[in-house]
């Protein structure tokens, strides 16, 4: 008894330490000089500018990921062939590189000086220190969210339900969009929920392809980097808070569907196990 | 009316593996047939086949005499019950069964009315709202049996439908699912390794075996009957004993007479189930008998003789008469049979030999 009550106080209070309390002073922060001021550091057109980015890039690397991921787990789950298992180990290559390495090698492959560089300044495309460079950086660094949390499910559950649906007179697209995507989709959602997290508050690989031109290529969390290297750190804090915000939204979004299909979760759940 | 499937020398490989190697089957109109067979001997193939889930190689199958490999799945009528039923785990029970209805755009009413109907038909009313996860295994079996319904195939194909249930739920809906043919009178085939099952459950069986056909017939002919010594085997408990034939005399080789067949001269294997083995209390007997267990209401009796062992069953009743006890010399006659020859072809019905009983052991015969 009082080892378990020892053991669930050591767990609150590194809780408490790591992540209850750093919340609460990025709000604190934020909000430290009062509601008006914290409005007006959102409202500057510069800050205003990097919501707009964050949300571009996010809108595309999310369904972009989301197709992806649904194509790759299609491919392992149903097929066999060779070069499955490097392509699951490929998968999880942005999980084992650093984003800023990351970052560098499509400065490497598009750059000025890069591989295709001057092919694309010939043709007046430019992706480095622009948005093309920041979404696909975006992209390749949450390529594994969507991927990952199907991959699994879409192997464990087989192709028998496919097939069930072949002999009720399911053509190809009326069995993928009846059968094969809703069993996967509390997988897809968490997914999608977590890819989109990250996509928005991705930091090292955007901070190297976007050259970081203050108001122009800024995403909110290079934003924030810049704004608390100018000392104006209410204003960082006040950014970071909608990061923070954008993670307590993520989560009780989960929970609230969680609870919702409850029933449904529970029993899929279930079968799962059994 | 009710739908005949014609198939034909059908083949299927899967690389170097023949799995269906030139099958040949009728399936009459409206019967209840059953497809028995070990693990592995291409009878699931089969029924995949008709259905249209897989490719034959070689054949033809048609479906009232249209060529059904001609057509897609959704087009051959066919409703197909899944092993593991393969409900969809994201749908209700209500759902499940609306599937084809849905997909063939039927109006709400009419999906409302049908799946009623059949909710009430396999007794799950109440359980419509549930999902596959939250029923049973029974109730689990019965709703993709009326998933596979719904659209009133002409053809029902269940790939062993009891195989995942247990015994006493087995035995239910086995009679359920008879009673439900009788009613329904659909062209249905089932596929089990169950021999009691196939038995108990069809109209006619067929017994297959690497990849082939071994014989076709009603449950009493092939018990009666079998067409090799595989059929004999499978269908149940066998002794099998080396032996000669000499003059319509079936004598075993070691030394003890069988009973009489029509089999021309030379060595054979005589077959004979547990029950066409009679001991008989006798002081000068040869045999002994080694072990005697009542299992309710039947009785097993292990008989040696030199070190050979045969095993007889009969009733618990039978065995309490008749007075036998472990370690009594007793003799040991047979009333039925069959005998194959040495490769497990030709074979022969035994019958008791006249006397045979009384034939306490002959001087071995050298072979």
């Amino acid at each position: 008894m009082a080892v378990r009550r020892s053991l669930i106080a050591v767990a609150i209070a590194f809780m408490t330490l790591f992540l209850v309390l750093p919340l609460i002073i990025v709000f604190s922060e934020a909000l430290s000089a009062g509601i008006g001021v914290y409005f007006n550091a959102l409202i500057d057109p510069n800050v205003a500018d990097a919501i707009y980015l964050t949300l571009v890039i996010a809108a595309v690397a999310v369904p972009a990921n989301l197709v992806f991921g649904i194509m790759a787990s299609w491919c392992i789950a149903k097929f066999d062939f060779v070069g499955r298992n490097v392509l699951i180990t490929l998968i999880d290559l942005p999980f084992s590189i650093s984003p800023v390495i990351a970052g560098l090698l499509e400065v490497l492959l598009f750059g000025l000086n890069g591989l295709f560089g001057g092919w694309l300044s010939d043709h007046n495309i430019q992706i480095i220190f622009a948005l093309p460079g920041m979404v696909l950086a975006t992209t390749f660094v949450t390529f594994p969210f969507v991927a990952r949390e199907i991959i699994p499910l879409a192997q464990e559950q087989g192709n028998d339900e496919e097939e069930a649906a072949v002999t009720l007179g399911a053509g190809g697209l009326q069995i993928f969009f009846r059968v094969s995507l809703p069993k996967l989709r509390w997988g897809l959602f968490y997914g999608v929920l977590l890819c989109n997290a990250r996509a928005m508050g991705e930091f090292g690989a955007v901070s190297v392809v976007s050259g970081k031109i203050f108001g122009q290529t800024d995403t909110l969390s290079l934003a924030v980097e810049s704004l608390y290297e100018s000392y104006e750190i209410q204003a960082a804090f006040a950014v970071a808070s909608l990061l923070a915000g954008l993670a307590l939204l993520t989560l009780v979004l989960k929970a609230g569907l969680e609870w919702r299909h409850r029933d449904e979760i529970h029993a899929v759940r279930r079968k799962r196990s059994a | 009316m009710s739908t005949e499937i014609e198939i034909a020398g059908i083949v299927r490989r899967f690389g170097p593996h023949t799995v269906l190697n030139d099958v040949n089957l009728s399936v009459r109109p409206g019967e209840l047939l059953a497809l028995l067979g070990p693990s592995g001997s291409g009878k699931t193939t089969l029924l995949r086949l008709i259905a249209g889930l897989d490719q034959p190689d070689s054949g033809t199958i048609s479906i009232d005499r249209a060529d059904a490999l001609e057509k897609k799945p959704k087009e051959r009528g066919v409703g197909f019950v899944f092993q593991h039923y393969a409900l969809f785990r994201h749908m209700t029970v209500f759902e499940n069964i609306a599937f084809s209805l849905r997909i063939r755009k039927a109006a709400k009413p009419e999906v409302k009315a049908r799946v009623e109907e059949l909710l009430k038909l396999i007794q799950l009313e109440t359980l419509a709202g549930r999902y596959p996860a939250q029923l049973s295994g029974g109730q689990r079996q019965r709703v993709a049996l009326a998933r596979a319904l719904a659209s009133q195939p002409r053809v029902l194909l269940l790939d062993e439908p009891f195989g995942a249930l247990d015994a006493v739920v087995r035995r239910d809906l086995r009679r359920w699912l008879r009673q439900l043919h009788e009613e329904m009178n659909i062209t249905t085939l089932f596929v089990t390794h169950d021999q009691e099952e196939a038995f108990d459950l069809a109209d006619r069986v067929v017994i297959m075996n690497g990849g082939k056909i071994c014989q076709e017939g009603t449950p009493i002919e092939i018990y009666r009957t079998p067409a090799n010594a595989f059929v004999h085997e499978f269908l149940g408990e066998s002794n099998i004993l080396p032996a000669m034939v000499r003059d319509g005399v079936v004598h075993a080789e070691a030394g003890f007479l069988i009973g009489a067949a029509t089999a021309p001269d030379g060595k054979v294997t005589a077959y004979i189930r547990p029950h066409h083995v009679l001991p008989q209390a006798n002081p000068n007997g040869a045999w002994r008998i080694l072990r005697i267990a009542a299992t309710g209401a039947q009785a097993r009796v292990s008989l040696g003789l030199e070190g050979l062992t045969i095993e007889a069953a009969m009733t618990a009743d039978a065995l309490l008469e008749s007075g036998l006890t472990t370690n009594a010399p007793v003799d040991v006659s047979f009333s039925g049979g069959t005998v194959f020859d040495p490769d497990g072809t030709r074979p022969v019905r035994l019958l008791a030999a006249r006397g045979a009983a009384a034939v306490s052991f002959p001087a071995p015969l050298h072979v």
